[in-house]
């Protein structure tokens, strides 16, 4: 696969290569089904009522779920195959991304649709963005060519540039789009730069022809293709949110809408990395020396930072954003290993990774209420009694995050241990399970506070010092910490401010009827759970009672289902794991 | 074996009985729904103490090994299974984990949300339970770690003012400890794989790994890290005191008297099953932390001034000495330890209980507000006061029976660290009569004098069997030690073996059951490192066949151990004969260091 210069070849020899588009189906399917969208919404005159978008998207979803689910059943007994003149890999990978990303699509459109609902607003574009980026992410993951990975990063990350200033009322969402563009296009660019490199230190771009070169040539001078490396990793890890690479995800995960945020948490997660498992483990598998290490101080200090910043967090979804950065160092893991094990590893824990995190944001977004601006912890306390379902997802959706036993969250960190250590790496593990330790800490915390029985006035005597250090204390630490965040960001200053001080002002409104009237006389003697607490209000409490029913969260439907199908994938998995992990070990990698 | 699945049955049924009363309908009415969730617990808790019973009975004293094995696999590509056995070493826990969680139901009721607490009690009770014999690492860290959620939600829904900062610390404490033992569970499996081409995380077969030293000694500490933390051994014990005073009543019994127990069971079952070279040579630290334990937690029991926490600085004394029983690694001192467990959860249920119904009685576990409580109340001091004896190792109680066989089990090996923990002993006899005396004597004042009721019909049923066992296992310990025996022998002569051999490389002793394990496929018959006759003949056969000196040490050592253990079981309590029994043994301990050397 030697490059010729191009002008030798004779002009009858430039034939379009066979095109296979059993190969693209589910791709095909979700831009279809977009353009179907944007073509309504443009033609008719009145614009497509959001039940019906989102019943068009999970449907659009569902045939590419289908398709990605038929192509897994084909590849795994059949073999893995090439499309495009190889610029395509349909294999374990890339079906298995198809069928995550497609049920992500699921779980988006109905969190779009409660989101819409509490916003008043009609407008199935947002739909229409999900499915395209949605498409692009799935191309990432069969892609085989550098210059098709890119196309799948853009088509990525348009969408998601888009979906996170869709909240075009609240200002903040407008400069999380702003901040998510400059700096993903940036990424991109430098991305772009590594591919040219590489290119031009290997002669070709398709990730099969590099794996090739590189192991039948041994590169005297391999400056050029060390720095395309560099380069390519730096424009993933961007996407991926790993440190250093990290500085735009809290930003956007709190301006954007909630629901976008879940989506975009898991969809640019999944792309990203299926990306960086194919460039990393099959073109340039035999650099891995070279690039072993990069990726294990990144993703150490990814473990690291995600945990400890994730600590000094006041408001819900800039937590979510750290926890998930601290997740992506442990997808890592699975990559630093280099091995089949590990590439079996990092996909697993993507894939229970993004319902985990699209579960939380869907409880987040309902509880964020209409404005989507309820986000501080102080809104979470004593969730519990205004709406237990809610509570209970959450605090599920918490613990499996934080790793317990008997959801998906366990077995992940097993798997990415597993091949870490597999592959030597000890260290980095224990630091992984350590992080994980820490960051069980903020996760409870949630839990506390969403289960706490005490008031926000009366809090002086019950709450302890956590509660303490969620209500007060722990603000200037915040102002620190976001000021140090501020500087390091690029072009932050001015912008962060805004950021930090807006939600602050609905807070002050929010706060107020969090102060629930004090329990009756044991009211020390807490309780975690609905039916007697509701038994003790109606008994204690009379002008009170109104005062909660005000603040009663109503789920919608879509939400709801949303929620359950993460929980039940989370449960479900966790307790009954084969099925999945038998799918993620046999997810293996084309690499021709 | 029979067909029916003991085991599973054992942990399934009060993890359904938890779902069925999670999804027990809402509109009953409140006081339906608190009359069925009652009868749904304890019928759970009941059945499964009925289950434990049946199990003892069926269980075979004589045999070392694993009984009731029942073994599926669970995660395939992981090569995790369902594996669950029972031996005489987790048996008794597994009863005592049976008994205590209907006690703790009934014997510590809650006025609030009695559907809540009874399923969580119940799924931890499933925890538990499965905790004490799973012989598969991740399934044993499943349990270990699943066991932390519900009893967080049990100490921050139900628990006392500082529930919440008392729970958060205990979670992370736990967790930060396990995340060493999960890597350290992976590890030794990964190290196993390379070696046999067989991803298990089974026990029997891992226990087989040839180790490099220093990867035993940093595995074993690693999985050492977790266990201590949730003992908890002397420096890591700081959560303890909070969790166990501010956990409600039940909680602190189940907390102190079964889930701590989960520490010091994985010190025996894994720490010494797997590395015991490192065991062997790591004792002295763990001896000394033992004692430090015990002396430092005695001293600060003496300056507490909350029952609640009294009992909770006693408990990392008396767990203090299990450590030192289990590392003294002379099957006396194991068996010792062993039994200690079970007496130790028997004792410290009985004084978090009656702790539980002071408060409820006079609203303060503070022995300063607390006055003369013998007056109104004297069957409660009566309790108050059997469970203090026991804990202070009175004669006749059994209390007595655990501490001594530590001592002695301690003296043969590590004669000054015995000596050392002697003194705790004392202290906790000062300690314990101090707080009764401020509690239960004297003139109580009118307040206290009129509104304390003596022990209610329900209390003194719950309370009844606890004492009886107390009693009878101080008096006629020979059931129990019987069914312990066998399997702490086969333990102490696994840990002897490898600390006998002096080159790192653990071929002899490893070999040839590796051999067999390898031709036998590892997840499907049950291991056959379990009947103590054929392991022991196997170790002689290879060792005179590979040359090593070590035969006739092997031979005393069996002698000794079989002979020495039955007549301290049969003299346990009245400890008639104990002197020569001592000599003896460590002039033959004596000799097996010559031999060593």
């Amino acid at each position: 696969m030697m490059s010729l210069p191009l002008n030798t070849f004779p002009a009858t020899l430039l034939t379009l290569p066979h095109l296979n588009y059993i190969a693209v189906l589910p791709e095909i399917i979700l831009l279809a089904g977009a353009l179907f969208i944007m073509l309504l919404t443009s033609l008719s005159r009145q614009p497509m009522n959001n039940t019906a978008a989102m019943g068009w998207t999970i449907m659009t979803a569902c045939v590419a779920l289908g398709f990605s689910i038929y192509q897994w059943v084909q590849v795994t007994p059949h073999g893995a195959y090439v499309a495009f003149d190889g610029s395509l890999a349909i294999d374990g990978l890339s079906s298995m991304v198809a069928v995550l990303v497609s049920s992500s699509v699921v779980v988006a459109a109905l969190m779009e649709e409660g989101w819409l609902r509490r916003q008043g607003r009609v407008s199935p574009e947002i739909y229409m963005l999900t499915l395209a980026s949605a498409a692009g992410a799935m191309l990432m993951g069969a892609a085989n060519d550098l210059i098709v990975v890119f196309l799948g990063l853009e088509i990525m990350s348009i969408g998601l540039y888009a979906l996170a200033a869709y909240d075009y009322r609240r200002k903040q969402s407008g400069e999380a789009a702003l901040k998510y563009l400059i700096l993903g296009g940036l990424s991109s660019a430098i991305f772009l730069y590594g591919i040219a490199l590489t290119y031009g230190a290997t002669g070709t771009m398709n990730l099969a022809g590099i794996a090739r070169y590189l192991s039948k040539n041994i590169l005297l001078h391999d400056g050029l293709l060390l720095a395309g490396i560099a380069m390519m990793l730096v424009g993933l890890c961007f996407k991926v949110g790993a440190v250093p690479f990290h500085m735009w995800a809290p930003d956007v995960y709190q301006g954007s809408p909630s629901p976008a945020t879940g989506y975009m948490a898991a969809v640019a997660k999944i792309g990203g990395f299926a990306a960086l498992l194919r460039i990393f483990i099959s073109a340039l598998g035999s650099y891995r020396s070279d690039w072993q290490p990069a990726i294990w101080i990144i993703a150490a200090a990814t473990l690291i930072l995600g945990a400890v910043m994730a600590l000094v967090q006041r408001d819900i979804k800039r937590m979510l954003a750290y926890s998930s950065i601290n997740h992506a160092g442990f997808i890592l893991l699975g990559l630093a290993a280099a091995s089949t094990a590990g590439v079996s590893a990092s996909l697993y824990y993507v894939f229970v990774y993004s319902f985990m995190v699209m579960g939380s944001f869907a409880v987040v977004s309902v509880v964020g209420g209409s404005s989507d601006s309820a986000h501080d912890l102080s809104n979470y306390r004593g969730l519990h009694r205004r709406s237990p379902w809610l509570a209970w997802s959450l605090a599920l959706m918490l613990l499996a995050q934080a790793g317990i036993p008997l959801t998906t969250g366990f077995i992940a960190k097993l798997e990415v241990l597993s091949a870490s250590i597999g592959a030597h790496v000890t260290w980095l593990a224990v630091v992984a399970m350590v992080t994980a330790a820490i960051a069980a800490f903020f996760y409870l915390r949630v839990v506390l506070l969403m289960f706490s029985t005490a008031t926000a006035s009366s809090s002086d005597e019950l709450s302890s010092e956590l509660d303490g250090f969620v209500d007060g204390e722990a603000v200037p630490e915040v102002a620190m910490a976001s000021a140090a965040m501020a500087s390091a960001t690029a072009g932050g200053g001015s912008s962060r401010e805004t950021m930090a001080g807006d939600p602050m002002e609905h807070l002050r409104v929010a706060d107020q009827p969090v102060a629930y009237p004090a329990e009756g006389g044991s009211s020390d003697r807490g309780s975690s759970s609905e039916e007697s607490e509701d038994n003790k209000l109606d008994e204690d409490m009379d002008g009170a009672a109104t005062l909660l029913d005000e603040d009663e969260i109503s789920v919608p439907p879509s939400s709801a289902v949303a929620i359950a199908i993460c929980v039940a994938v989370t449960l479900f998995f966790g307790v009954v794991p084969s099925a999945l992990t038998a799918m993620a070990h046999a997810a293996t990698m084309l690499i021709r | 074996m029979s067909s029916f699945p003991f085991l599973t049955t054992l942990v399934l049924i009060p993890a359904g009985m938890a779902v069925v009363l999670a999804i027990l309908p809402k509109d009953l009415g409140e006081r339906r729904l608190r009359i069925a969730s009652q009868v749904v617990g304890l019928a759970g808790a009941l059945a499964t103490l009925a289950l434990a019973i049946a199990i003892t009975i069926r269980f075979n004293v004589h045999d070392a090994g694993y009984q009731m094995v029942s073994n599926h696999v669970w995660i395939r590509a992981l090569g995790v299974s369902w594996y669950l056995g029972i031996d005489g070493i987790s048996l008794f826990l597994v009863l005592l984990a049976a008994l205590l969680f209907p006690v703790a139901l009934v014997g510590a009721r809650t006025r609030t949300n009695l559907r809540s607490y009874m399923a969580w009690m119940l799924f931890l009770e499933s925890v538990c339970i499965g905790s004490f014999i799973s012989l598969d690492l991740v399934l044993f860290f499943v349990f270990f770690e699943a066991s932390l959620v519900p009893i967080y939600f049990i100490i921050t829904g139900w628990g006392f003012e500082k529930r919440t900062a008392a729970a958060m610390k205990f979670f992370i404490y736990t967790f930060l400890g396990s995340a060493f033992l999960f890597v350290g569970i992976v590890v030794l499996a990964l190290i196993h794989q390379n070696q046999t081409g067989v991803l298990t995380f089974s026990l029997p077969a891992l226990a087989h790994t040839h180790l490099p030293y220093y990867v035993q000694v940093l595995l074993f500490l690693s999985f050492t890290a977790a266990f201590a933390v949730k003992a908890p051994v002397f420096p890591f014990h700081t959560w303890s005191p909070d969790a166990y005073a501010e956990a409600p009543t039940g909680g602190s019994v189940v907390l102190a008297a079964v889930m701590a127990k989960m520490g010091t069971y994985g010190i025996i079952r894994f720490d010494l099953n797997l590395f015991p070279k490192a065991s062997v040579d790591l004792a002295p630290l763990l001896l000394t932390l033992g004692v430090a334990g015990i002396i430092y937690g005695a001293i600060i029991a003496c300056t507490q001034k909350n029952l609640k926490r009294m009992v909770a600085y006693s408990s990392l004394s008396h767990i203090g000495f299990i450590v030192l029983g289990v590392f003294a690694l002379s099957s006396e001192g194991l068996a010792g330890g062993v039994i200690q467990m079970v007496n130790h959860g028997l004792i410290i249920a009985v004084l978090f209980l009656a702790i539980g119904w002071i408060y409820e009685r006079a609203s303060s576990s503070d022995v300063s507000r607390l006055k003369g409580l013998q007056k109104p109340a004297p069957l409660l001091a009566a309790v108050f006061t059997i469970g203090m004896l026991a804990a202070i190792g009175l004669p006749g109680l059994n209390g007595f029976v655990g501490e001594f066989l530590i001592l002695v089990g301690t003296f043969i090996t590590h004669r000054w660290w015995a000596v050392v923990a002697a003194v705790g002993v004392v202290l906790a006899a000062l300690y314990m009569l101090w707080a009764y005396q401020q509690a239960f004597h004297g003139k109580p004042d009118e307040q206290i004098e009129k509104h304390t009721k003596d022990i209610s019909w329900p209390e003194l049923l719950v309370m009844a069997p606890l004492v009886a066992i107390i009693i009878f296992l101080g008096v006629y310990p020979k059931p129990v030690l019987d069914r312990i025996t066998p399997s702490v022998e086969r333990l102490v002569k696994h840990a002897d073996a490898a600390a006998g051999i002096h080159q790192p490389k653990l071929s002899r002793e490893a070999a040839l059951p590796a051999a067999k394990e390898s031709a036998s496929p590892v997840l499907g018959s049950p291991p056959d490192i379990q009947g103590a006759a054929p392991s022991r003949g196997s170790l002689k056969d290879v060792s005179s066949s590979s040359g090593y000196r070590y035969t006739g040490v092997t031979g005393k050592r069996t002698i000794r151990v079989s002979g020495s253990v039955g007549s301290s079981s049969r003299n346990g309590s009245a400890g008639a004969g104990k002197g020569t029994t001592v000599v003896h043994q460590s002039v033959i301990h004596n000799q097996r260091r010559e031999a060593i050397r």
